[in-house]
């Protein structure tokens, strides 16, 4: 009897808020109708695009698709969907680039390994958050090792990485490495010491006046010829270079935001109390600012990690860049729509999950505030 | 005083050891043979001219010349580290000593080979501005296309050739900007333009892409002249002989017949240039600093000229240019390598 009751309830309150947010008109009803219509008409049309009439290993002749002349919609324009054998042929390269077959194992465990490397800093009721935290910070040194290799593990230069490898890398260490240095930045910036805070505010505005693009190319071309020849830094270390430090002077400007949220009274307090700067700084204002600021450090982040595309241009093989060679090969060429759209579902899922992070680190924030 | 003078100082320091690192490093062949590989400059994605296949491994005539060069070095096509280059950043890459060679399609012009910095050494492919219609609209030469709608990528030397030809000939024309090639292709397709122009062999490439290559033909007039060919750094003439010569012995190669399949039986032959450049007649190595092998290896391991064409742009690929300008000059192309005496 209770759950009808329930059910009844929860049935009129779902029929309830459908009606007032989409049928409380008769404009706000056909909006809602057209669309509907709008939407299945879409919908229907990618679904069948993508899956139901498209090809994945055979074709509809039931061959094995080995070139693009050989997918449905090639022999049969305009029945048929989405040819996806490219992405099947050419995973590996997606994934790691142009990284030895035998060796991919290595890249595999550092991407195994790389949850467990930042879980420990995203959640903070999580058991045993101790050894997470220890772990992420011996993770760079395990990956490094792994993906470059060192004793008992052949080499393989940075040229040949590639694919999400280059993105994940780029993504994932420019904001490791930016973090530490935007706090710095942040406070540099808000400190009273004139030189200090000159040469911040210089580095951050100048940072962030010019273009990544800029950034990318200066280190990347500019950097070799200051150099004596044949002294060349490696060109993804260059770009992540470049990468941290727009990085960097963007996440300060997000963390200075936190920090000027703290009301002068409790530094204040602090300080009558006895504690020093840096006893303030560490045990009252950061883990509040650090607080505040969490949703517009994560925008940057997944800005970031758009960005990282633009590498593309100085001849390094990210996922786009593989993704641009596989389209430029002729046994796979004109298959825009099926690369460009993996790419964008493999960029989507990494956004999508760094914003539902920020989102629920914004409701647990709300909960320890009320 | 004693602050200046400890800064001069420095200064001098710091230069000495700058170029003790530079003085240091030698001719660029040793720095290769100690290296144990050649950097090679390639191309971030170009059908036919280099581009990693499905299995990783690149392919295309320019990097045939790269693996020619490594052959001849080493004995060794495989011995290659590519380096993707865009068009944008290809020479600081060369000038930097990144890479060894630069083997991108890349235009051989007076400014590039002087202010720049490089020399080029050959041409691997002469291309040209072409142009693309559809074979239902019965065009047969670029004379014919007075009115027509052309497809144009904004912003490059393509845009003034077409504007130049056009005018030269008392034509006119309707520009359809687009921004990058496949912008251009489905421009195209979709018949916002009667005309495509770019690169010829970027046409081509484009054409057999498309889903029936049939019904589109590249026409016969090239209006610019765009001699693609491996670039080295000024100032090193040995290096730019090895390199220059490995591309050399692939076109002799096609003249004389020699090909990756007979350079053994080859060997034995009669003929006194067969014999100097496969190092039966010892020698020649040496005076370019290479083992007497080193056309040999060129030729076995990469092949001729007409091997690596086909092969990559040609008949044999899914491309399908035909020989044209790139024929050898006795079949009726432009291609001419030295004498090899």
């Amino acid at each position: 009897m209770r759950s009808l009751a329930l059910n009844d309830l929860s049935h009129n309150k779902y029929y309830n808020w459908i009606v007032r947010n989409f049928f409380s008109t008769w404009l706000n009803t056909s909006l809602t109708i057209i669309a509907l219509i709008f939407l299945y008409k879409i919908g229907t049309f990618f679904l069948d695009w993508a899956i139901f009439s498209a090809d994945f290993k055979l074709n509809f002749q039931g061959q094995v698709i080995t070139d693009r002349t050989m997918c449905s919609k090639n022999i049969a324009p305009g029945e048929y969907g989405a040819c996806w054998t490219i992405i099947y042929a050419r995973f590996d390269q997606f994934m790691y680039g142009l990284y030895p077959a035998e060796e991919t194992w290595r890249v595999n465990l550092s991407f195994f390994l790389l949850p467990f490397a930042i879980i420990g800093f995203l959640f903070d009721k999580l058991p045993l958050r101790k050894y997470f935290i220890f772990f992420t910070f011996i993770y760079p040194f395990i990956a490094y090792f792994l993906l470059y290799g060192g004793p008992n593990l052949t080499i393989v230069e940075t040229n040949k990485w590639g694919g999400l490898l280059v993105t994940l890398f780029l993504g994932v260490t420019g904001i490791g490495l930016a973090f530490p240095l935007s706090i710095a930045l942040a406070l540099g910036r808000r400190s009273n010491m004139p030189i200090i805070k000159s040469i911040c505010v210089i580095f951050i505005e100048f940072i962030r006046g010019v273009p990544l693009i800029t950034l990318l190319f200066t280190a990347n071309v500019m950097l070799p010829l200051f150099l004596p020849e044949g002294v060349n830094p490696d060109n993804l270390l260059r770009a992540l270079v470049a990468v941290t430090l727009f990085q960097s002077a963007y996440m300060a400007e997000a963390i200075r935001g936190g920090l000027q949220a703290i009301p002068r009274g409790q530094i204040e307090a602090a300080q009558s109390l006895g504690l020093t700067y840096w006893q303030t700084t560490r045990k009252i204002v950061l883990p509040q600012a650090l607080k505040i600021a969490i949703p517009p450090i994560v925008n940057t982040c997944i800005g970031l990690f758009k960005d990282t595309s633009l590498v593309l241009i100085i001849g390094l093989f990210d996922l786009l860049g593989i993704g641009k060679a596989a389209l430029a090969d002729m046994t796979w060429t004109k298959l825009y729509y099926e690369v460009y759209v993996f790419i964008a579902l493999v960029f989507f899922i990494f956004c999508f999950g760094m914003s539902r992070y920020s989102l629920y680190l914004e409701k647990k924030l709300k909960t320890d505030n009320s | 005083m004693t602050k200046i003078k400890s800064l001069l100082i420095a200064l001098l320091l710091s230069l000495g050891v700058s170029t003790a690192i530079a003085g240091s490093h030698g001719s660029t062949l040793d720095v290769v043979k100690e290296r144990g590989k050649l950097m090679c400059g390639s191309n971030t994605g170009l059908a036919g001219f280099g581009n990693p296949n499905d299995a990783g491994v690149w392919e295309g005539i320019d990097v045939d010349v790269c693996r020619a060069v490594a052959a001849a070095v080493f004995g060794d096509a495989s011995k290659v580290e590519y380096v993707p280059t865009t068009s944008k950043v290809r020479f600081t890459v060369l000038q930097s000593g990144e890479i060894d060679v630069l083997s991108r399609n890349t235009t051989w012009t007076v400014s590039r080979d002087s202010d720049l910095g490089l020399d080029f050494v050959g041409v691997n492919y002469y291309d040209g501005q072409g142009f693309m219609v559809k074979s239902s609209l019965g065009v047969s030469s670029a004379l014919d296309l007075d009115g027509a709608s052309v497809c144009i990528q904004v912003g490059t030397t393509t845009e003034m050739n077409l504007a130049d030809y056009f005018t030269f000939h008392g034509m006119s024309y309707e520009s359809v900007p687009v921004e990058t090639n496949s912008e251009a292709d489905a421009a195209y397709l979709a018949g916002r333009c009667d005309v495509y122009t770019t690169d010829a062999s970027g046409l081509w490439a484009s054409r057999a892409g498309y889903p029936n290559p049939s019904e589109h033909v590249v026409l016969p007039e090239i209006i610019s002249k765009e001699p693609l060919g491996p670039a080295v750094r000024h100032g090193d003439s040995q290096w730019a002989d090895i390199v220059g010569w490995s591309l050399n012995a692939m076109i002799i190669g096609e003249e004389l017949g020699i090909t990756s399949a007979n350079v053994d039986d080859m060997k034995g032959s009669a003929n006194p240039e067969v014999k100097r450049l496969l190092g039966v007649d010892a020698g020649y190595g040496a005076m370019l600093g290479l083992s007497d092998d080193w056309a040999y290896n060129v030729l076995k391991q990469v092949g001729n000229y007409a091997e690596s064409f086909e092969r990559n742009v040609g008949m044999g690929s899914n491309i399908g240019i035909a020989r044209g300008l790139n024929a050898l000059y006795k079949d009726g192309g432009i291609l001419y390598a030295p004498p090899f005496r």
